[in-house]
């Protein structure tokens, strides 16, 4: 009941910022921000499956698309039917538009969760670098059929696609991740999705079945990846598949490991610092990128366990959000004792590596 | 039939130089456990130094054969200094991180190569010249080979051959081989693991750089992303041959290059980038560690 009020605070404050947003700020900043929005999501779902379960994925660009292409999709050629029929039956065409366009997101997101499925299946035979460049083949073979669909404009684009995305959506749908990650992985659950990247053999002995919850974090981070892909295609009204290649995927593990796996409050901090960095830099115009690859190669150097680690930002302000509420405050030390110790044992896994086969 | 003979010839062509960059990756894997993003652009660099080592000698004029070898390697010196560097720069103060630091760095090692190659050489592409003077000849009835086909497929051999001979006969050899094996337990009995490393990045570089120079000879056009592609596609090559075993790599190169060559060739030019992986998938999940990877050994 708590939650539930808080959820509808939260609401009326994003749909309150929607109006405000807009009439503050031109509409470049204006676009970073969403563009933010949009990353924190997908780093986000990528941190459940990297950082949380500790599957090496790359290959979060491939979801994003299908889930893009997906929604999309069913707005460009289904919208103007739903339209009309509800013209003829009169009701508001801005109602029926949004709400038309939750649903097709969250469609855009099922299509991406069933590729998450089919992407996690593999998950149960390779590991570690197998698996990540399984998941990137996965990314690559999905762009390159998308690229290869008509229907969906091919190699021209994706054109004409309605503007939906606001500043409420992607907020709210950001929002949504979060919560989700979070209590997901402070749940029962989280403690098996943890178990799973600390040590699988020792989590399977102790009843945990791991492939469950493997696949598990794939379906349900291709879930977020997918609505991602939604958001942004109906913020540019374009989709051409070179936004997807194996690049994006990159940019979102780089947010992830920058932010420090495992970290919400990380992957959050990262992508906004991802996103508006490159921005940033462009007064120095060739240099940009040169500065922004330097700062990188720096930033991982200089904290190689990302900003935040494991941990979780613990500020005041942090704690008035409803997904630290039911929580008390005993959570936060403890889950950074955890977390340091983690640390440790990880460090010491990558001097003595395991496998002992390369010739 | 012909035909896919001609196919094959060009596939094997362009699978040796997937071979030559997907050596470069296996190495560095099987000593650090690390995927070197940035590998595929020191081909690019090796690409670039030898455009301007064969204007220096002369190009785009004619270019003796002695003049040509030796462009070779002024571009195979160079991108090993540039390994070397990025070695000691980069990957070595992150040697006890987590192993996913290393590779984000791998990745920011790479835009900044991709990025520095667009402000330092132009964005545009550039004309690689012809140090070997194109004639085709034909093989048997109906079946082309160019000359450079040729030399770009003796090159690779002979490089193939002696880094065999490196790593199986020489001391340094046995050491990479050792460390490869156990980093710690080589590092207890002697050897300097830190040499051996930098030795192994000189080597994967060196053969980046060969395959960036015969690219040149086949793909006349280079340009500073040219690396992208063709380095995730050696990298899958090595993936597909098992990771960390050099003949793995080889082989895997060139089934990559066949299968891409015949896919553009018989389906469509818009599969190419697909066949690669779905091929690697469809490898991975009948066997796991690629065709010649042995199994993990799992330690309870």
């Amino acid at each position: 009941m708590k939650n539930l009020v808080l959820v509808l605070a939260v609401t009326v404050v994003l749909v309150f910022l929607n109006f405000l947003i807009p009439t503050l700020i031109n509409p470049y900043i204006f676009q970073i921000l969403i563009l933010c929005g949009i990353n924190v999501i997908l780093a986000v779902s990528l941190n459940l499956i990297n950082g949380f379960t500790g599957q090496f994925s790359i290959g979060h660009a491939g979801f994003m698309a299908i889930g893009g292409y997906t929604c999309a999709a069913i707005t460009f050629y289904l919208g103007p039917h739903v339209a009309n029929k509800a013209a003829s039956m009169g009701l508001s065409a801005t109602i029926v538009g949004t709400s038309f366009f939750v649903l097709s997101l969250v469609a855009g997101g099922l299509a991406s969760a069933i590729a998450g499925f089919l992407v996690g299946l593999p998950s149960l035979r390779l590991r570690g670098d197998y698996l990540a460049i399984v998941t990137l083949g996965f990314g690559e073979i999905i762009r390159v059929v998308i690229l290869n669909v008509n229907a969906v404009g091919g190699a021209r684009g994706f054109a004409d696609i309605p503007r939906y995305t606001n500043f409420f959506w992607v907020s709210f749908f950001a929002f949504v991740t979060i919560v989700v990650v979070r209590n997901l992985t402070s749940s029962t659950h989280g403690r098996a999705f943890l178990s799973v990247r600390e040590d699988e053999i020792a989590a399977e002995a102790l009843g945990i079945n791991t492939t469950r919850y493997k696949v598990l974090a794939f379906v349900i981070g291709a879930f977020f990846a997918g609505v991602a892909g939604g958001l942004f295609g109906h913020y540019l009204m374009y989709l051409h598949t070179n936004s997807f290649t194996f690049m994006k995927s990159f940019e979102v593990v780089i947010m992830v490991v920058l932010g420090g796996m495992g970290s919400i409050t990380g992957s959050v901090i990262a992508a906004g610092l991802l996103t508006v960095l490159p921005e940033a830099l462009r007064p120095v115009k060739e240099f940009r990128m040169v500065i922004y690859a330097s700062l990188l190669i720096f930033l991982m150097i200089a904290r190689p366990q990302g900003l935040f680690g494991m941990r979780e930002l613990s500020l005041q302000t942090f704690r008035s959000l409803p997904f630290r509420m039911g929580k008390k405050e005993q959570k936060g030390p403890e889950k950074t004792r955890d977390g340091t110790r983690f640390q440790k044992r990880r460090g010491t896994k990558v001097r003595a590596p395991k496998r002992l086969d390369h010739s | 039939m012909q035909e896919f003979l001609q196919q094959l010839v060009n596939g094997i062509t362009w699978g040796s130089i997937y071979a030559l960059i997907a050596l470069g990756y296996t190495m560095v894997y099987g000593i650090l456990r690390l995927i070197n993003f940035a590998h595929g652009d020191v081909y690019m660099v090796g690409a670039f130094v030898a455009y301007f080592a064969a204007r220096l000698v002369g190009a785009p004029g004619p270019v003796s054969p002695i003049a040509a070898v030796l462009v070779l390697l002024i571009a195979m010196g160079s991108c090993a200094l540039l390994g070397v560097g990025i070695e000691r720069g980069a990957y070595k103060p992150l040697r006890k991180s987590p192993r996913l630091t290393a590779l984000i760095t791998a990745i920011g090692v790479s835009l900044l190569l991709e990025n520095l190659g667009i402000i330092v050489f132009g964005p545009d592409p550039k004309f690689f010249p012809q140090i070997v003077t194109p004639r085709q000849m034909e093989l048997i009835p109906g079946v082309l080979v160019g000359r450079h086909q040729i030399v770009i497929l003796a090159v690779s051999i002979l490089l193939m051959l002696l880094l065999q001979l490196v790593v199986l006969r020489t001391k340094i050899g046995k050491a990479m081989r050792a460390v490869s094996f156990n980093r710690q337990a080589a590092s207890l009995m002697g050897i300097s693991t830190d040499n051996v490393i930098t030795f192994t990045f000189a080597v994967g570089s060196a053969l980046a750089a060969a395959a960036g120079v015969l690219v040149g000879l086949s793909n006349p056009k280079i340009d500073p992303l040219m690396g992208i592609m063709p380095g995730i596609k050696a990298f899958v090559a090595a993936v597909l041959g098992g990771i960390g075993n050099i003949p793995g790599a080889m082989i895997g190169g060139l089934i990559m290059g066949v299968a891409e060559v015949m896919v553009v060739g018989y389906v469509s030019s818009t599969f190419r980038d697909a066949i690669a992986f779905a091929l690697l998938i469809v490898i991975l999940l009948v066997k796991p560690t690629g065709l010649l990877g042995t199994g993990m050994a799992e330690k309870v």
